[in-house]
C-alpha cells in the first residue's frame, strides 16, 4: 500500500506544532497502525531525521497507552484502539491525517503524545474504595447480583485511552468518569464513598479544564471498549444524589 | 439547563394547544385569550396568572441561557487547539445545531414577542391597527395571511423541533432517568415525538391560514 501521511509534529510542549506530510510505500494491509508509523520512524531514522513520537504499551488493545486521531476519528475507523487498528481499514493512496488528542487538559508533551495525567487525578480524588488491602477475601463473602455484577464489569473494562474526551465535541472527560462512577456505584464495597466519591471526582474533572457533557454521544462511539453513554447518566444520578448517600 | 428546558417544553405544550383554537374560529380564540387575562380571579389579579407565568419563564430564560453559553465558553476553552480534520461519528443533525438553533430560537421569541405581545404592529394592509388591538384572533390571522411572516414561523419551529428532540432527551441524561440501553431508547423516542408533536401542531394554525382553510 501506498500512503500519505499528514503528522502533526511539535518538538516540545512550548513549541508551536504544524502538521508535516510524509510519503510511505510497501506497506502490507496486515500491518497494524503503529507498525506502520514504525515502518516511517525507520525510513525517518535512516534519513536522519527526527522519528514521530507517539504512545505505545502492550499492542494488544488492553493498556489504554495508545490513542491518535486518525482522519478525524479517535483511533481510527475502527472500534478498536489505535494498535489493533489494521491497515486493511485504509485503501491504497489514501491520505491519512494523524493528531494528538485534542483537549487543554491533555497537553501535547511532543508530536502525537499528549500528558493525560489529568485522568491519574480524576481517579486519585474518587475512583477507589477505602478498603483494607491484604489477602484476597472469599468471592462469595459478599454476594452481588448478577445484573449489577456484569454493568460493573462493562464499565470497568475502560482503559483510560482518553478518546472520549478527544472525540467529545466539548472535550469533557464525563464519559471516563461515569464508567468510574458506575462500575464502583455497582457494587457493595462502593457504597460507603458513593456520595463523596462523584462530588469529589467531578469537583477535579471541572477543575482539570474539560469541557461539560451535552450529550452529543461521540465519547461511546468512539471508546474501544465501547463504554454505554448511560453510565453519564448514573454519573448524574448519583450526583443528584450524592447528598442522600453522603447521610 | 434540564429543569429549565422542561419548564419550556411544557409551557410550549401549553401554547400550542391555545394556538389550536384559532381553528374553533374568532369568538373561541379571542374568549380564550381574554380568559388567560382573567384566569383564578377573583384569587389572582387580573393578568396574574399571566405575569407569574411570564415571571417564571423569563428566569428560567436567563438560567438556560447562563448555563448554555458557560458550557460553550467551558467547550472552547477545553480545545483551544482544534483539530485539522474532525469527523462525527454520529452525532445527531440536531444535536450539532443546538448552540445555533439555541440563540436562533432566543432571537425568533424576541420577534415573536414584538409582533404579538408588546407592540402588536399592523403588517398586513387590508386590516386596520383599531381591527388588530381588538381581537387576537385577527392579529394572528392577518399576519399569516403574508408569506414572509408564515416563512419565519415555519423557520423558527423547524428549529424549536430540533432543539427539543436533543435537549428533551438531554435533559433525561442531565437528572439521571436514562441508566439503560431501554431507557436511552425510550428518552430518545419521547424527545421524538414531543418535537415532531411541537412542529406540527404549531405549524397547523398557521398553515391553515396561508392556506386559506381558515379565516378566509
Amino acid at each position: 500500500m501506498r500512503l500519505t501521511l499528514k503528522i502533526w509534529r511539535q518538538a516540545n510542549a512550548s513549541a508551536k506544532g504544524s502538521m508535516h506530510t510524509y510519503e510511505i510505500d510497501g506497506i502490507s494491509p496486515e500491518e497494524s497502525f503503529l507498525e506502520m508509523l514504525d515502518e516511517l520512524n525507520e525510513q525517518l531514522t535512516a534519513k536522519g531525521e527526527d522519528p514521530v513520537a507517539f504512545d505505545s504499551d502492550c499492542r494488544e488493545g488492553i493498556c489504554g497507552m495508545c490513542g491518535l486521531m486518525i482522519s478525524g476519528q479517535a483511533h481510527g475507523p475502527e472500534v478498536t484502539t489505535t494498535c489493533q487498528l489494521h491497515m486493511r481499514s485504509f485503501n491504497d493512496g489514501d491520505t491519512i491525517t494523524v493528531e494528538p488528542w485534542r483537549a487543554d487538559a491533555f497537553p501535547v508533551v511532543k508530536d502525537l503524545v499528549v500528558d493525560r495525567s489529568a485522568f491519574d487525578r480524576i481517579i486519585q480524588s474518587g475512583g477507589f474504595i477505602s478498603a483494607n488491602t491484604g489477602s484476597a477475601p472469599e468471592a462469595h463473602s459478599t454476594p452481588v447480583p448478577k445484573p449489577k455484577a456484569d454493568r460493573a464489569f462493562d464499565a470497568a473494562t475502560c482503559i483510560g485511552c482518553g478518546a472520549c474526551v478527544a472525540a467529545c465535541p466539548n472535550a469533557s472527560g464525563m464519559l471516563f468518569m461515569g464508567a468510574k462512577i458506575t462500575h464502583l456505584g455497582e457494587l457493595p464495597q462502593g457504597q460507603a464513598e458513593r456520595g463523596s466519591r462523584v462530588r469529589a471526582m467531578v469537583a477535579t474533572h471541572d477543575g482539570e479544564g474539560f469541557g461539560g457533557c451535552t450529550n452529543i454521544g461521540e465519547c461511546a462511539a468512539a471508546c474501544p471498549k465501547e463504554i454505554p453513554l448511560d453510565v453519564i447518566s448514573q454519573l448524574n444520578n448519583d450526583l443528584r444524589n450524592s447528598g442522600k448517600y453522603l447521610r | 439547563m434540564a429543569v429549565t428546558g422542561v419548564i419550556f417544553v411544557l409551557f410550549v405544550l401549553a401554547h400550542m394547544y391555545g394556538n389550536l383554537k384559532l381553528l374553533s374560529g374568532q369568538l373561541a380564540f379571542d374568549e380564550y385569550a381574554h380568559h388567560l387575562r382573567v384566569f383564578g380571579e377573583p384569587m389572582l389579579p387580573k393578568m396574574g396568572l399571566l405575569w407569574i407565568m411570564r415571571i417564571v419563564l423569563l428566569v428560567s430564560v436567563v438560567i438556560h441561557a447562563y448555563a448554555a453559553f458557560t458550557l460553550w465558553g467551558r467547550a472552547n476553552n477545553a480545545r483551544s487547539t482544534r483539530y485539522a480534520v474532525h469527523k462525527m461519528a454520529q452525532a445527531s443533525l440536531s444535536s450539532r445545531f443546538m448552540r445555533w438553533g439555541g440563540v436562533t430560537i432566543l432571537l425568533f421569541v424576541i420577534f415573536h414577542l414584538i409582533h404579538f405581545t408588546i407592540v402588536k404592529p399592523n403588517i398586513n394592509a387590508d386590516y386596520t391597527q383599531a381591527q388588530i388591538d381588538a381581537s387576537p384572533y385577527i392579529m394572528a390571522t392577518a399576519s399569516f395571511k403574508i408569506w414572509w411572516v408564515v416563512l419565519i414561523y415555519v423557520l423558527a419551529m423547524i428549529a424549536l423541533g430540533m432543539h427539543i428532540n436533543h435537549g428533551l432527551w438531554s435533559a433525561t441524561q442531565t437528572l439521571g432517568w436514562a441508566n439503560s440501553p431501554s431507557a436511552r431508547a425510550t428518552a430518545k423516542g419521547i424527545a421524538l415525538i414531543v418535537a415532531a408533536l411541537t412542529v406540527v401542531g404549531f405549524l397547523i394554525p398557521p398553515l391553515a391560514v396561508a392556506f386559506g382553510l381558515i379565516a378566509k
